[in-house]
């Protein structure tokens, strides 16, 4: 391939990376307490939770192909054209490039099934978006082996434990307490469940 | 504690679907009686069901005849028939009483409404632990029949004999109702157009493919004709099982079963799921679904119970609430939270702890519960519970005023119990 | 009038209320946080809502009918 190699380019892919990352986890924080009463308030209803997920997972998408098309045109390091979609298919850190591969195939998925939301079983709809929490540490790792900001300097590190620590949180707060309404329209019986 | 085998048959008026019932064994009982099952083809059954008016007697009293119709002429898939006899209701008898001593009329009538709507599968549902089962599933392999009959046992819980949780358990899942529409009638076993009727419905069926829809007819109410099965219960008496005219007054079934209207001040008409009446009012009315509606009341599967003039209503009612707040099938918001609090606040108002503060929520409770679940069974327990407020008002006064009533210590309870319950499966 | 009106599955439904913060001019919920749903027709301003209000629904409990 007669391609081209130059410094912009491979700064373009380490950027879109480190905000696609950043994207990806501030939009399964978003999911996962979209639905918590604890985290909504009169003017911030849960609703617009739901949106911002969904806007912020799309924007998520949009960095991660501008990721992946510059990593492909780029050809100082050689990762096929293949490897976009296609795990175990790129020479260049096969592993690492492999678990990108297959995070951003689910996560292609998981947003094309989200727009279609209302014609498939719930089942289905459920099973394909909660795989993206067995996505995301693939996701994790791939940054932290691939990347060159992850591993070298702290800039990375503070990055991934922040990342980590968020979603560790956010799923606390969702397995927690429950999700009942509190006020004025207790009755007298309280809890009746 | 009541037994359960099938209840003593009052012999009281022309018998029907009750006419071969006697100590022989119940195929030569039958045939002596009836005869071989008629040839008559399936849009002549429907012709004739349609022509005796006869209404379905599972409690919702919908047109038998309408129903094969709908079921027949929406068909694309071949549909299945699904008998249902299992009385959920702990109060009823006389399911198990025509399982047990007159299976071979209710088979005949499944045979038949399969005619009637090209059905080439059946299903019959019983409750497990029933004493009509051995006898059913005997029955079902002495005939031959065309379309094959396979007999369940389904739990015994409440909620389990409503149409569409029959469906459910049939297709392989648990005995709990399902989001309508669709209805079985429109899809149900296995996707396909389902009839669902209660066994004495069938048991009709049987006979008037006989004798025909005027012989039907000649007996009982104009509007709403032929014979029903009711269950009574009073002070000693358990869910006692008489074929009466439709028309008859509840009074008449009840003296004729022994029962005095002497300090009686209240009657339960359609059994745990019912409405309470007063006495007097009561034992005038007609048994038709006609004249229950028009007090408020419902026919339902034909349930009387006299309350003895020694209990208290509101025992009874506090009892049977928690009864049908335990039952509820778990699934729908409204019923799960709503039932289980207007059972404590009637255990209260019955037997102690009540406080006034009670009161506006027990009747925001009850206003705001009915017709929000996906079977009707929080509408059948709100109507029991506000019925027995409205005609026990003088005792309501009384307890809460502090002044419960000497009925209140002997805490059994006299309403038929139901079995103990199990799973959904 | 709009000829549609609003439904729950009250199966499906598990109380997460999101429907009644997109349509509280139709839907309000009750002590326990199941939704109480008018079964009028809706005015023709609340279609838009109602449709977002079905979209909302984590367990898609809330329908449109007669469209």
């Amino acid at each position: 391939m007669t391609g081209f190699s130059s410094a912009p380019l491979w700064y373009t892919t380490r950027s879109t990376a480190i905000v696609a990352f950043v994207l990806l986890t501030v939009s399964m924080f978003l999911g996962i307490a979209a639905t918590q009463r604890s985290l909504a308030s009169r003017q911030w209803p849960r609703f617009a939770t739901q949106d911002l997920h969904r806007n912020v997972s799309l924007l998520a998408l949009g960095f991660m192909l501008a990721h992946v098309v510059t990593t492909l045109l780029d050809t100082f390091v050689y990762v096929g054209w293949w490897s976009f979609v296609i795990p175990g298919t790129s020479p260049y850190r096969r592993l690492w490039v492999s678990l990108g591969t297959i995070a951003f195939d689910v996560i292609v998925v998981a947003i094309a099934t989200s727009l279609v939301r209302h014609r498939m079983p719930l089942r289905w709809w459920r099973a394909v978006h909660w795989s993206v929490y067995a996505v995301w540490p693939l996701a994790f790792v791939h940054f932290l082996e691939t990347g060159t900001d992850a591993a070298h300097g702290r800039f990375g590190l503070w990055l991934d434990i922040a990342a980590l620590l968020s979603l560790v949180v956010a799923v606390a707060i969702r397995l927690g307490a429950g999700n009942e309404p509190a006020g004025p329209l207790r009755s007298v019986a309280g809890r009746s469940r | 504690m009541s037994p359960t085998r099938a209840s003593t048959a009052v012999d009281a008026w022309p018998r029907r679907v009750l006419a071969s019932v006697n100590d022989d064994d119940v195929f030569t009982a039958h045939l002596d009686t009836w005869g071989p099952l008629p040839s008559l083809p399936g849009p002549a059954v429907i012709d004739e069901i349609e022509a005796s008016g006869l209404l379905g007697r599972g409690g919702a009293g919908f047109p038998a005849g309408r129903k094969m119709g709908s079921v027949a002429a929406g068909a694309n898939r071949r549909p299945v028939v699904v008998a249902n006899g299992a009385e959920g209701e702990p109060a009823s008898g006389k399911d198990v009483l025509l399982l047990s001593r007159a299976p071979h009329l209710v088979l005949d009538g499944i045979q038949l409404a399969a005619r009637a709507v090209g059905a080439d599968e059946a299903h019959l549902a019983v409750h497990r632990g029933s004493s009509a089962v051995a006898v059913i599933r005997s029955a079902v392999a002495r005939r031959r029949d065309a379309v094959p009959i396979r007999v369940h046992e389904i739990p015994s819980r409440y909620v389990a004999s409503e149409e569409t949780a029959l469906v459910q358990y049939v297709n392989g899942g648990d005995a709990r109702p399902t989001f309508t529409p669709p209805r079985p009638f429109e899809q149900g076993v296995a996707r396909r157009p389902t009839l669902v009727n209660n066994v004495e419905t069938l048991a009709h069926v049987g006979a008037i493919a006989r004798r025909g829809a005027h012989w039907f007819r000649e007996v009982g109410d104009h509007d709403e004709p032929g014979t029903l099965l009711v269950s009574i219960s009073a002070e000693g008496i358990s869910r006692r099982v008489a074929e009466v005219p439709t028309g008859t007054t509840i009074g008449a079934v009840a003296e004729r079963a022994g029962v005095s209207r002497a300090g009686v001040g209240a009657v339960l008409v359609g059994g745990y799921f019912g409405s309470w009446l007063p006495a007097a009012y009561a034992w005038q009315l007609p048994l038709t679904h006609r004249a229950m509606r028009s007090a408020g009341a419902a026919l339902g599967a034909g349930v009387v119970a006299v309350l003895p003039p020694t209990s208290c209503g509101l025992v009874e009612t506090a009892r049977v609430m928690s009864y049908l707040a335990a039952h509820n099938a778990g699934q729908c918001g409204p019923c799960v939270n709503g039932l289980p609090a207007i059972a404590d606040a009637l255990r209260r108002l019955a037997s102690g702890g009540w406080d006034e503060r009670w009161w506006p929520a027990l009747e925001r409770w009850l206003a705001v519960v009915p017709g929000r679940g996906a079977c009707r069974h929080p509408d059948g327990a709100v109507r029991f519970a506000s019925t027995a407020l409205s005609v026990f008002a003088e005792d309501v006064a009384a307890h809460r005023s502090g002044r419960p009533c000497a009925a209140v210590a002997s805490g059994a309870g006299w309403l038929p119990a139901p079995r103990p319950s199990e799973g959904w499966r | 009038m709009s000829g549609m009106r609003i439904r729950v599955n009250p199966i499906a439904c598990k109380a997460h209320g999101l429907c009644a913060e997109v349509l509280p001019e139709w839907i309000e919920l009750d002590e326990w946080g199941y939704p109480i749903l008018d079964g009028d027709e809706l005015p023709r301003q609340l279609v838009a809502h109602a449709r977002r209000a079905a979209k909302a629904c984590p367990t898609l409990a809330i329908m449109l009918t007669g469209e």
